[in-house]
């Protein structure tokens, strides 16, 4: 009789992941100069919402709190940006921590009671403060400009004294820094022992508090760094958009962040990203050709994503890798 | 002299059904403590409510001269108070090191530290790893927990248990659907654990109880009914009489038992 002798344990990490990550990278930073100013900014709002995605990533897809009010401390970011920039500084990087502050602290505020809700619960009020958020935006007018919106928010400039960034290409530039050390920070997050321990709750709360978690702390924490992405992602919104108003923060923005998680694959954080590029494509480019059927298609790419990549691209492998999919 | 934990009158009612009556013991420090009874005799209510899942009607619990009766689960989890669950409660989607290494993390008070890549906390890891080496799965730390088989599963339960240092080990029905082979390495394991952790088992595997017990509580409707050595609740007239009935017949605890 034979035994089947055990595996051994996986390698620490094939090269192949970092190669491609490599390219990613160098073609990204390439586009402005190969591809015209109006794609630029697209893909500049892909950025930007890419961030909004990752953040929601680690909320819904590491901790598995899903969450349909991402658009709250998105919209608290991008008022504070566009607010900051009429009446207050220019300087990009300044906006961009005082939008994460913003989006952060209404995560804090609203957290503090909302991540004692569970499952479909805790899905439920997120939506209900994102509506109230929503509906504030739209009535205060001395702050927000009511249903018009904060127009004319002049252009970013990157450091004191520097020109106003005019040229799509260098916002855009500007724009994937700024996304890159955010998502890196969320990534790094993402691995570290707290990472782990999010994946416990996720998993198992009861069991992580039997081994003395106390679990209100993780999940306030990680919805606060989640809030705090999303606010981040607002401001770099605004940097190109140089407009915002209500619609900004309306239960859609929260609906396509979330649909930009489960096609892109949960808890990958670089699924969510490529979720996220679909989603804006799909809305902001497809839909005028269909007569604004966008939302139909959205539709349609997010049952055809649920059947066909039930794990998202991030958890789907090619036939001829012998990767494990990831958690 | 105290025990270690200590419970008196402890007491839980639902509505009018009373399920824990009354019940008062000490688990001597370093004891083999089990706790056995017939279907519905309260152990697991007992169980939830030494560990802090379920909150006492009336009665006391204390653990190491502490009052931990009105203390949430994951206080006394740090206070030293380890469990196992009935049904195995692990990570599934994790790698069966990272089960571990989620109780060695918190016991080195590194649960939300967000700058190293977990891999990297080099003390956690290695005691992850001792507790897989003391419970026989140091071959399978790379594996997806949910590829486990159900033995495994218990192995692994321990392990994680364990990995917190806790001075009271609580484990419900730690035997339940294991094979006879895969329960004697379990009593195995129990016993090898040394005179530091201190163990409370509900279990309903008589053979187990009596292979390891050094203690043995009897619950019977909500009540302690026994109490005391393995030899004097084997003798016991009423602890035969309420696991079998009137018909009380000697080989119950004769057979098989060393």
């Amino acid at each position: 009789m034979t035994t089947v002798t055990e595996a051994p344990p996986a390698p620490a990490r094939p090269a192949r992941p970092r190669v491609a990550a490599g390219v990613v990278l160098a073609l990204l930073a390439l586009v402005p100069l190969l591809v015209p100013a109006n794609v630029a900014d697209m893909l500049t709002r892909v950025l930007a919402f890419a961030l909004l995605a990752i953040g929601l990533d680690l909320l819904t897809g590491v901790a598995g709190m899903a969450s349909l009010g991402q658009a709250a401390p998105f919209g608290a970011g991008a008022y504070t940006a566009a607010l900051l920039a009429k009446h207050a500084t220019t300087v990009g990087p300044v906006q961009l921590v005082a939008a994460a502050l913003a989006g952060g602290l209404l995560a804090a505020a609203v957290g503090w009671l909302l991540v004692r809700a569970r499952g479909t619960y805790f899905l439920m009020l997120t939506l209900a403060v994102a509506e109230i958020v929503h509906e504030l935006a739209g009535r205060w007018e001395g702050l927000t400009g009511g249903t018009n919106g904060l127009a004319g928010v002049p252009p970013v400039s990157l450091y004191p004294g520097g020109p106003p960034v005019r040229l799509a290409g260098v916002l855009y530039w500007y724009v994937l820094a700024a996304v890159l050390v955010c998502a890196g920070a969320l990534w790094v997050v993402s691995r570290s022992a707290f990472g782990r321990t999010l994946r416990g709750v996720r998993d198992n709360e009861e069991r992580m508090r039997s081994l003395g978690y106390r679990t209100f702390v993780p999940r306030y924490t990680v919805f606060c760094i989640a809030g705090a992405a999303a606010g981040a992602a607002g401001s770099l919104w605004v940097a190109q958009a140089r407009f915002v108003s209500p619609a900004d923060l309306g239960f859609e923005v929260s609906a396509m962040a979330l649909l930009a998680v489960v096609i892109g694959g949960r808890g990958s954080l670089w699924g969510a990203a490529l979720g996220a590029a679909v989603v804006v494509l799909v809305r902001d480019e497809l839909s005028p050709q269909l007569g604004g059927r966008g939302p139909l298609v959205l539709g349609l790419v997010f049952v055809a994503a649920v059947y066909l990549l039930p794990r998202g691209f991030a958890g789907t492998r090619l036939p001829w890798s012998r990767d494990e999919p990831a958690p | 002299m105290t025990g270690l934990l200590e419970v008196e009158g402890l007491t839980r009612r639902y509505g009018s059904l009373v399920a824990l009556d009354g019940v008062s013991l000490s688990v001597a420090a370093g004891a083999r403590h089990a706790v056995i009874g017939p279907n519905g005799a309260g152990k697991s209510t007992l169980f939830a409510l030494v560990t802090g899942s379920l909150r006492p009607s009336a009665g006391r619990i204390t653990f190491d001269g502490q009052d931990v009766t009105r203390r949430s689960d994951h206080a006394r989890a740090r206070a030293g108070m380890g469990k196992t669950f009935q049904h195995s409660s692990l990570f599934t989607s994790l790698p069966v090191l990272d089960n571990v290494a989620m109780a060695t993390q918190r016991a080195a008070g590194l649960g939300m530290a967000m700058l190293r890549p977990a891999g990297r906390h080099a003390a956690v890891r290695e005691q992850a790893m001792r507790q897989l080496e003391l419970v026989g799965l140091a071959g399978r730390a790379a594996a997806p927990a949910a590829a486990l088989s159900h033995g495994e599963r218990r192995q692994l339960e321990v392990a994680v248990a364990l990995a917190t240092s806790p001075r009271l080990l609580l484990l419900d029905e730690p035997t339940a659907g294991l094979s006879a082979a895969d329960s004697a390495r379990f009593a195995e394991l129990v016993a090898s654990l040394g005179q530091a952790v201190t163990v409370l088992l509900i279990e309903h595997d008589l053979d187990v109880v009596f292979r390891l017990a050094t203690h043995v509580t009897v619950l019977h409707l909500g009540r302690v009914l026994a109490d005391g050595t393995p030899g004097e609740v084997r003798a016991d007239e009423t602890v035969q009489r309420a696991y079998l009935g009137d018909a009380a017949l000697d080989d119950l605890f004769l057979e098989g038992a060393p």
